[in-house]
């Protein structure tokens, strides 16, 4: 019998730490408002390498070794690496696997990849089936643009609610001790589709998933937004939050200063960058280097992150297809006494 | 059964009262000033090579379209043409200057795969539908000259 699943959330009796994290931004993230909290900074986006594609691979492979040396932790000590990353084939992460000695669960969420895999990274410690998981992911704005939409050069127009992806990976050591936060819960959502179709408009597709998650989340729990310090969206940008905002208020709960977005924070107010930051390269760095280390110094307590990922196929949009979006959520915790 | 039990169309409500307005009017007015301005300096590039060099018009038309050209593909690769498009939208993307963009922009992005399978394959990714359209609508344009036009 499932005994620790409330509805759709996993109530882990042994709350897995996370141990230690790492992250790495490209040149614009490092210029932006949060720049000096990430650990590392890379000059160029292609990262000294040839290729967008190589830079993105060794931006998350640096993230990946740089969270192992921080925790201590050789490849022999980790169980499983769980990662994955915007581009096809998650090939980012595939390739990040093949330098590492350690089994792998390639992942997809599109922007919900990270909190998928804090999610089930810490199912599979609390089922007993580990003792340390990695967790990670990365997104690269010229990797994802040139996947998804038109040369990087091409001079067309963005709307204001067009997000940009953002130059960026973290990665997450999970284990038994060490550490100042832990993972308590997490709740897996459902893929939910109102009709949006516009590929410059994730905000809009993602919104009702969120706030699916988060109604799901609390009624799983019984909890409301008086149990938590932060919803931490990642990432709907300035104009989903609105969308999210709406919807929740019809349902009667109010998060008013409780909701941050990744996105939407990471790049500041400049105006350049439309509806703020994507990506699931945003949630991975700002998420271990700006919100764990507020919870550590108690700023925060408990905080409700939120991952919504836009499920956009380049080839399903061209068809006229509605965007699908989904979310995952996990509670992340200051460690009682610590 | 679904927290969320919107219908897309109650939905599609929200988002057009809550997101960002696309400002239609400014953008008509910054693409003329802009539009209009490159086919001024096309215009004076025309009769400034008319005036300096000894040239039928068509001759000199022909080379200040070149000269377009070639401005359109410089400030695409010093990363000028899409700021300038992102200010602009259709007053940079209609004129030549816009056509060389799309042409050089894919070149530049798609380098790092090689010459052929890279540039060679992509170069026409953005500029395709134009020339097929482009041709398919000269070829019925031309096919009925023929038959009406004697």
């Amino acid at each position: 019998m499932a005994v620790k699943k409330r509805g759709q959330t996993f109530v882990y009796s042994n709350p897995p730490h996370i141990v230690a994290h790492a992250s790495i931004v490209g040149p614009e993230e490092s210029r932006g408002p949060y720049g000096e909290y990430f650990d590392l900074h890379c000059s160029d986006t292609k990262c000294g390498k040839d290729s967008w594609e190589k830079g993105e691979e060794q931006m998350a492979a640096d993230a990946v070794n740089l969270s192992m040396d921080k925790a201590s932790v050789s490849a022999a000590d980790v169980d499983f690496l769980l990662g994955g990353d915007l581009l096809n084939q998650i090939i980012t992460s595939d390739f990040v696997a093949r330098d590492q000695d350690i089994p792998f669960l390639g992942l997809y969420s599109a922007c919900a990849t990270l909190v998928e895999g804090l999610l089930l990274g810490a199912g599979l410690m609390d089922g007993g089936f580990a003792d340390c998981v990695v967790a990670f992911a990365s997104s690269h704005y010229q990797t994802a643009e040139r996947q998804y939409r038109t040369p990087l050069e091409y001079g067309v127009q963005y709307p204001p609610y067009k997000q940009f992806t953002v130059t960026a990976a973290g990665s997450y050591v999970l284990g038994w001790t060490g550490g100042g936060v832990w993972i308590t819960h997490g709740t897996l959502g459902k893929v939910m589709d109102l009709g949006v179709s516009d590929p410059n408009d994730l905000g809009s597709a993602m919104a009702p998933a969120a706030a699916e998650l988060i109604l799901q989340h609390f009624s799983d729990l019984k909890r409301g937004i008086v149990d938590y310090d932060l919803i931490l969206t990642g990432d709907l940008g300035k104009s989903g939050i609105k969308m999210l905002t709406v919807l929740l208020e019809e349902k009667g709960i109010l998060l008013s200063d409780k909701l941050m977005d990744c996105g939407a924070e990471i790049f500041g107010g400049e105006k350049k960058y439309g509806a703020g930051g994507s990506g699931v390269g945003a949630s991975a760095a700002f998420v271990g280097s700006v919100i764990i280390p507020r919870l550590i110094s108690g700023e925060l307590e408990r905080v409700l992150l939120v991952g919504t990922g836009a499920l956009l196929s380049t080839i399903t949009v061209k068809q006229s297809e509605t965007i699908p979006g989904i979310s995952h959520g996990v509670v992340i915790e200051k460690l009682p006494g610590g | 059964m679904k927290n969320i039990n919107k219908t897309k169309d109650e939905y599609k409500e929200i988002v057009k009262n809550e997101q960002p307005v696309v400002e239609k009017g400014r953008n008509v007015l910054r693409a003329f000033l802009v539009g209009g301005g490159i086919c001024l300096f096309g215009q004076i590039l025309w009769d400034l090579y008319l005036y300096l060099f000894d040239l039928s018009k068509q001759d000199a038309g022909t080379l200040a379209t070149i000269t377009m050209i070639f401005l359109g593909g410089l400030l695409t690769g010093l990363d000028i043409y899409d700021e300038l498009g992102q200010f602009a939208g259709a007053g940079s993307l209609v004129p030549v200057t816009g056509f060389a963009n799309s042409m050089v922009s894919p070149a530049l992005e798609y380098k790092q795969e090689g010459f052929i399978m890279g540039i060679g394959a992509n170069l026409f990714s953005i500029a395709g539908p134009v020339l097929t359209y482009g041709m398919v609508s000269a070829f019925i344009i031309g096919a009925l000259k023929n038959i009406f036009g004697g």
